[in-house]
């Protein structure tokens, strides 16, 4: 059986498949990590002033941080590049750019380790401080999601890429969604990094 | 996005977009350096993040070239996002409202 709408525009819609799913999902993770930033306005608002001195004692890496924001923008535009390879027929320029932006994604997490272990030697735990529990949650829950869209992406860079030679346009669209939900993560770092290391 | 796109065009302002999220990162690291009060610095802060979001979400993520049905589940996503962020705040509001009245109650008269 065939399934309709994987690559036409469904004509309630005026989109396939794929892009009204990948946006809906999108719309769930916003509620989720709207959630937690939620949770974190409660936490601060609650903390009686003590939110400078609790951040101060985490000693937060802020060049690390720095880094990573600019490894995780950098992965974005690979991503958009990897798209735009596939709009223009280019499937080697397209598996650059793919295995760049899972790259990026790698290094991205590897800072994450060492920042991470840094805070473990200095017994900075979840249970230290409320802002540190905080802290591990939301940066572990992205750390998660990078993880998610590595994968995702690795997949239609290596395996998934066979389907260039019998449907590329079927190709370029999931690039397209995957891209989506790379930006997003890309999107979600944007505030944590002032929320957490600057602000 | 619309199907049929100027690729060379795209990819000059992604590159665009690119250089100007950078330049931004460094003006957010730069500006909490500056000697201001908490409430100005999240402010200033938080609209610089928004200004990168902005331009990750309308380029990147082409929803400045969306289908309008698009348009409509992130309004009424945001609508749901704010009342969320609300909520906190107006516990906040309403703790310090109970603190006030407890005190004037207390207050001899």
């Amino acid at each position: 059986m065939e399934i309709p709408y994987t690559v036409e525009a469904h004509p309630e819609t005026g989109l396939n498949n794929g892009k009204i799913g990948i946006w809906l999902f999108l719309t769930s993770e916003v509620m989720l990590f709207g959630a937690l930033f939620a949770t974190f306005i409660m936490l601060r608002i609650g903390s009686d002033g003590n939110w400078a001195a609790m951040q101060a004692e985490a000693e937060l890496n802020i060049p690390l941080a720095t880094l990573n924001t600019a490894v995780l923008i950098a992965s974005s535009l690979t991503m958009v590049m990897a798209w735009a390879s596939l709009m223009r027929g280019q499937l080697g320029r397209f598996k650059l750019f793919g295995w760049l932006t899972v790259a990026c994604g790698g290094i991205f997490l590897v800072i994450k380790y060492f920042e991470y272990t840094a805070k473990f030697e200095h017994h900075h735990y979840p249970e230290s401080s409320t802002f540190l529990a905080i802290y591990f949650a939301m940066t572990g829950l992205h750390a998660l999601h990078v993880i998610g869209g590595m994968a995702w992406n690795a997949y239609f860079t290596g395996p998934g890429s066979k389907l260039f030679h019998t449907n590329r346009q079927w190709l370029t669209d999931r690039v397209e969604h995957s891209g989506l939900f790379w930006h997003f993560v890309d999107l979600v770092w944007i505030f944590l990094f002032p929320v957490f290391y600057l602000l | 996005m619309s199907e049929h796109v100027d690729i060379d065009k795209q990819v000059r302002i992604y590159v665009t977009v690119f250089v100007s999220l950078f330049v931004l990162t460094i003006v957010t690291v730069a500006v909490s350096y500056l000697d201001v009060s908490v409430p100005v610095a999240l402010t200033i802060g938080l609209f610089i993040a928004t200004v990168k979001g902005s331009l990750v979400a309308c380029f990147f993520m082409h929803l400045i070239d969306e289908k309008k049905i698009v348009y409509w589940t992130l309004a009424l996503t945001v609508a749901f996002f704010i009342a969320l962020m609300a909520l906190p705040l107006l516990t906040s509001v309403a703790d310090q409202v109970g603190e006030f009245a407890e005190v004037e109650a207390h207050e001899p008269h």
